[in-house]
């Protein structure tokens, strides 16, 4: 059964060179012009002001993490619905518990005010 | 009428320092002398509420004396009433004190009327050149600056 | 100049060399410097009407990823060092369109501070005059700049670092 995903494989190979072999044949054939201004940061043509390093707001990483939390338990739900009729009423009442589970998580997060975008 | 009252009540406060009246087509404008102008101002927006400075201007009349003047049109947002007040500026003292301190809009308009005219503000924060390159020479807008700019030809006119 | 290096003069080497020059000038990337009344016509010419997409013109926000710049408008003294910092910035190959009166010649402002043709500090490739040209002028100058392109020779050689691009004489 895995030889029928033989030609997905093969379009990833042909991809995956194509891409490559773009980026590294325009490097190593390309012609190179670099000048000081060429090379400089793009700031609509105007002197630079300050630098691209900043710092970031932690909010970014807090619901970057909350989704992959909850993403991750969708992932879950999926082949369990797929197995849903085998798995009878044992199945439902565990999955019940992981969702109540992540549920006083979900809650915890509202009310500490994390879901607030400022 | 409303605006002879504006006129009257500063005649009788700032009886030095009016220089004129005039009213053309239910305009009125009044000149006065420029060491009072932040004075009269502050005067205008607090007692007779010209709170909107509309526009901050300067004028260049060449061959007369003074040869600058300097122009506020005023307006009340309530009473929706107009108001033109003229500072005259001779051209070896081309300083008037800044009325930032009385409408903020005066700051870039300023910076304008300096840039343009050559007119500098006392006591403004920040008089640089607003619309001309930083490090431009002269003042473009006075009558006597070539229109095509220095070290050009002057425009021919239509040669046929 | 001396002897133009090129890749070669056969059928091979034109046919490349073909297929170069017909990739750059269908598929132009313009990058957008549009200044005043004329940056409207160029808006113009991309929207509905006189679409611009068929003829393979994104325009890029970025000089990094244009081919071309069209200067759109009139060009002010104070706005001449960031043009010329945009035009640097972009990468080779690449084409500057003129577009309008005041892009070409300083149009009606023979004043102190416009610059009478951006011609005077960029290497133009393509007027097209008017005030502002109509969406079909400027189309007319994007056909114009494509067969500038179509005319290259050695474009195959310069691509890949042999000699440089050689327009007609």
């Amino acid at each position: 059964m895995l030889e029928n995903y033989l030609p997905i494989l093969v379009l990833v190979a042909i991809a995956f060179a194509f891409a490559l072999g773009s980026v590294v044949m325009s490097r190593l054939v390309g012609p190179k012009k670099p000048s000081a201004i060429k090379l400089a940061p793009y700031e609509c043509g105007m002197p630079l002001v300050g630098t691209a390093r900043e710092r970031v707001s932690v909010k970014f990483y807090i619901i970057a993490m909350l989704f992959i939390v909850f993403d991750i338990e969708a992932v879950f739900l999926y082949p369990w619905a797929v197995m849903f009729k085998k798995l009878g009423l044992f199945g439902f009442v565990e999955m019940g518990v992981f969702i109540a589970i992540l549920l006083v998580g979900y809650v915890y997060v509202w009310k500490k005010g994390a879901l607030e975008w400022e | 009428m409303s605006e002879h009252a504006a006129v009257g009540k500063l005649k009788e406060k700032f009886s030095a320092a009016v220089l004129g009246v005039a009213e053309f087509r239910e305009e009125t404008t009044v000149t006065v002398k420029k060491e009072d102008v932040v004075a009269i101002s502050t005067f205008l927006k607090e007692e007779l509420g010209y709170n909107f400075l509309c526009d901050l201007c300067g004028v260049d009349y060449l061959g007369e004396a003074p040869r600058f003047m300097v122009v506020y049109n005023l307006y009340n947002i309530a009473t929706k009433d107009r108001l033109r007040v003229k500072v005259p500026v001779e051209e070896s003292d081309p300083k008037v004190d800044s009325v930032i301190g009385v409408w903020g809009t005066a700051n870039w308009h300023e910076r304008e009327c300096w840039d343009l005219m050559g007119i500098s503000f006392n006591n403004h924060p920040d008089l640089r050149r607003i619309l001309m390159p930083a490090d431009w020479d002269g003042h473009p807008l006075r009558k006597d600056y070539p229109l095509q700019g220095p070290g050009r030809e002057p425009y021919q006119g239509r040669l046929s | 100049m001396g002897v133009e290096q090129t890749l070669g003069n056969n059928v091979v080497t034109t046919s490349l060399d073909k297929l170069v020059n017909w990739s750059r000038s269908k598929s132009l990337w313009p990058m957008t410097f549009g200044l005043a009344c004329c940056a409207i016509e160029m808006m113009a010419a991309g929207a509905a009407r006189f679409d611009l997409d068929r003829l393979g013109i994104l325009f890029r926000a970025s000089p990094r990823q244009s081919d071309c710049i069209i200067i759109a408008g009139t060009v002010t003294k104070k706005m001449l060092p960031v043009i010329l910092t945009v035009y640097e910035q972009m990468p080779e190959p690449k084409y500057v369109i003129a577009m309008g009166a005041c892009a070409c010649s300083g149009g009606i402002f023979d004043t102190y501070s416009t610059v009478q043709g951006i011609d005077e500090y960029l290497p133009v490739d393509v007027y097209i005059p008017g005030c502002p040209p109509r969406p079909e002028g400027l189309i007319y100058g994007i056909g114009k700049l494509q067969e500038k392109i179509m005319k290259e020779r050695n474009s195959f050689g310069a691509a890949i670092g042999i000699g440089e691009v050689i327009n007609e004489a």
